[in-house]
């Protein structure tokens, strides 16, 4: 039985890379989107010298919602599965001061990923199949004064997926929210984090794939953080506000 | 960041990037003292640098593959194991391959690697068409048998010493099937396993594995390990089958604090003994699969930590053929004496010098895991002074102790190799701890 395709938006990340040759080596067709997609030429090569299966790259700039129609009817066929890895970070400091640093943060983690996404939920409830996986963030479980702006957007991208898969379930669409935890990616890079908390994209693709396989609805990545937040969650607000974490 | 080579010894605070396009490898050369680093296999400090360690691993993209030619592109960070993973499907192999396959092709013609088949094929530099190189001007230069020849030759076995290797062009071998025609035969002493690679000496692959405890009539007992790849007329229908797909096997992970002293001389002697009696009782020939074969260890994960927190080192030299006998037996009496015996120690036949700094000469290699410890240091001193007396030398790859003195006394190819560096002012460019430690 041939696979159907898998759509990777925000194709450039590491994490999305490594979601793309997870499925890729399950022998599905790969459809790479993101900004500037000419620039993925190389890893359009790479994915087929590695896996042999067909890969096609889409501009879509998630932050320009005139892009996204092109991007939709320029693909070859609707995907089986599409992953949402686009996300933005920024400085905590910088989206304090500025604002519209801080507006580009709020829209590239909730108001792009949730809109993209909206057209393939549509699709595929018409289709009546499909699996439609939102990368999402632990920061999104409770606002923290080192990254809320960030953490808030994800909060809403979470109850974005979290909604959707509520929508869709009784229409053969199924909804994967991925809580990551830490990963070595670039967004990651020259940060301090603890080695038992930090997961590698591989592990990340893994996690997505068995997550699909398994029909799973949420997934924290290393099973470790499903504590910690359980944790940082039930602290009461009079003492929270009081911490530094 | 905190880091150190496969041996877990010595540990370094280094500041490392991690580039994921070539022009980032290039804009972060300039001027800089630097070094490139694989996927960290080399067992020392080969590829720690305080200053800038610059982790090739992002840059791991297959560029192109010529079907007819058997020659595969690809970005040096690429894993020898993900080669396989997709060729072997398609028929195709590599010609040179070390006993792990968690290594990086550029790592690969760094320390030009050496695997069971020197003796006949010689090392991993005769099935590399080409590579791209990243000199100290922070130039990109094509290095072939015809193009910057100089520098294609020096750069094989400099550990990343003359530039950051990029791109790598290697050559394929067709094969039939994965699977291997193993043939185990045992030797009771040094002297008889020696004497079998000569007679074996058309075999494609051949290694031993030494019980480096056995002492007296016992002393350098084996186990020599043969291959052939084996053809589809000679695989059984079952297990040609499997042939395509990578096995994906049962991988077991070592706990990440195991105490220092669980290999101690009672139990590497007992495991010795005991699978040398279990490999003499089941000599012959079987079909094992390709990853068994050539990489038994790399299905335990983190292997390396089962020397413990302190680390361990790897002892590896080669004796040209005319003192080689007297020399291992020497070396081995030692190691016996000092009662610190490895799981892993290897003996290998080699076949001629292969470039102008490569490890591997004609005569036989022997390599030996000793945990990180004063003794092993007395004990490396000993086993250095008697490489030296036989006129051998010594693999940087695997290297965490020796002195810059020991180096040059065991290589005059050394004077040549630094002149080389100054020639290319990549001597304040490209340095590792390695290097500094080694003035080279």
């Amino acid at each position: 039985m041939t696979k159907g395709p898998v759509l990777i938006l925000g194709a450039r990340s590491d994490i999305a890379r490594a979601v793309a040759h997870r499925f890729a080596a399950m022998g599905h067709p790969i459809q790479l989107a993101a900004r500037n997609a000419t620039t993925l030429a190389q890893d359009k090569v790479d994915i087929e010298l590695r896996y042999d299966v067909p890969v096609t790259l889409h501009e879509c700039d998630a932050l320009d919602p005139a892009s996204y129609s092109a991007c939709v009817d320029g693909l070859p066929d609707l995907p089986e599965i599409v992953c949402c890895a686009i996300g933005y970070m920024g400085t905590q400091a910088e989206n304090e001061r500025d604002v519209p640093m801080a507006q580009t943060v709020l829209r590239s983690n909730f108001e792009g990923p949730a809109s993209i996404l909206s057209i393939f939920a549509n699709l595929f409830e018409e289709r009546g199949f499909g699996t439609i996986i939102g990368i999402s963030s632990v920061a999104g479980e409770r606002g923290r004064a080192t990254n809320y702006v960030y953490g808030s957007a994800k909060a809403g991208f979470t109850a974005f997926l979290s909604g959707l898969r509520n929508r869709l379930a009784g229409k053969g669409v199924h909804v994967i929210t991925v809580l990551p935890g830490f990963v070595a990616t670039q967004m990651t890079q020259g940060m301090d984090l603890p080695a038992r908390l930090t997961a590698q994209p591989e592990e990340v693709a893994t996690a997505i794939a068995n997550a699909v396989r398994r029909k799973r609805n949420v997934v924290y990545v290393r099973p470790i953080w499903q504590l910690i937040m359980l944790i940082i969650r039930s602290i009461p607000e009079a003492i929270f506000k009081k911490l530094k974490i | 960041m905190k880091l150190s080579g496969w041996g877990n010894f010595p540990v370094h605070d280094v500041a490392m990037q991690t580039p994921r396009v070539v022009d980032e490898v290039v804009s972060s050369v300039h001027a800089q003292d630097m070094i490139a680093r694989g996927n960290g296999r080399a067992y020392g400090d080969s590829a720690l640098n305080t200053h800038a360690t610059v982790n090739m691993c992002g840059l791991n993209r297959f560029i192109a593959f010529d079907a007819d030619t058997g020659v595969l592109t690809a970005e040096a960070g690429v894993i020898l194991g993900d080669v396989i993973a997709a060729m072997l499907p398609r028929g195709w192999f590599p010609w040179v391959t070390p006993g792990t396959k968690f290594v990086t092709l550029g790592g690969m013609v760094a320390a030009d690697v050496h695997g069971k088949n020197h003796h006949g094929f010689g090392s991993f530099r005769h099935c590399v068409e080409w590579f791209d190189l990243c000199d100290a001007k922070g130039d990109v230069r094509r290095c072939s048998r015809t193009q910057n020849a100089d520098l294609f030759d020096w750069t094989f076995g400099a550990m990343g010493l003359t530039g950051v290797i990029l791109r790598v062009a290697l050559r394929l071998r067709p094969v039939e099937t994965g699977w291997i025609r193993q043939r185990t035969i045992a030797a009771s002493d040094l002297g008889a396993v020696m004497a079998l690679f000569e007679t074996h000496a058309a075999a494609t692959y051949s290694v031993a594995w030494i019980d480096c405890l056995a002492t007296g009539k016992d002393l350098g007992r084996s186990l020599l390990m043969l291959g052939e790849h084996a053809s589809a007329y000679e695989t059984p229908a079952r297990l040609r089958a499997k042939t395509a797909t990578m096995r994906q096997k049962r991988r077991l992970r070592v706990p990440a604090l195991l105490p220092g002293g669980l290999l101690n001389r009672l139990t590497v002697r007992a495991f010795n003994a005991a699978y040398y009696r279990w490999g003499a009782h089941n000599a012959g020939s079987r079909i094992v699969d390709w990853d068994s074969y050539f990489y038994p260890l790399d299905a335990i994960l983190g292997w390396n930590r089962i020397y413990g927190r302190k680390g361990f080192t790897q002892f590896q030299c080669v004796l040209p053929e005319t003192s080689a006998h007297d020399g291992l037996e020497k070396i081995l009496k030692q190691t016996a004496l000092a009662g610190m015996g490895s799981f892993l120690a290897v003996l290998k036949r080699l076949g001629p010098q292969d470039g102008p700094f490569s490890f591997p000469m004609e005569g036989f290699t022997l390599a030996l895991d000793f945990p990180v410890s004063p003794a092993t240091t007395r004990l490396i001193k000993k086993l250095e002074a008697i490489t030296l007396e036989h006129h051998g030398r010594f693999y940087l790859a695997k290297d965490s102790h020796m002195s810059a003195e020991t180096l040059r006394a065991s290589d005059d190819r050394i004077a040549d190799f630094t002149a080389m560096r100054d020639q290319l002012a990549s001597t304040a460019v490209f340095r590792s701890e390695q290097s500094k430690r080694l003035k080279i």
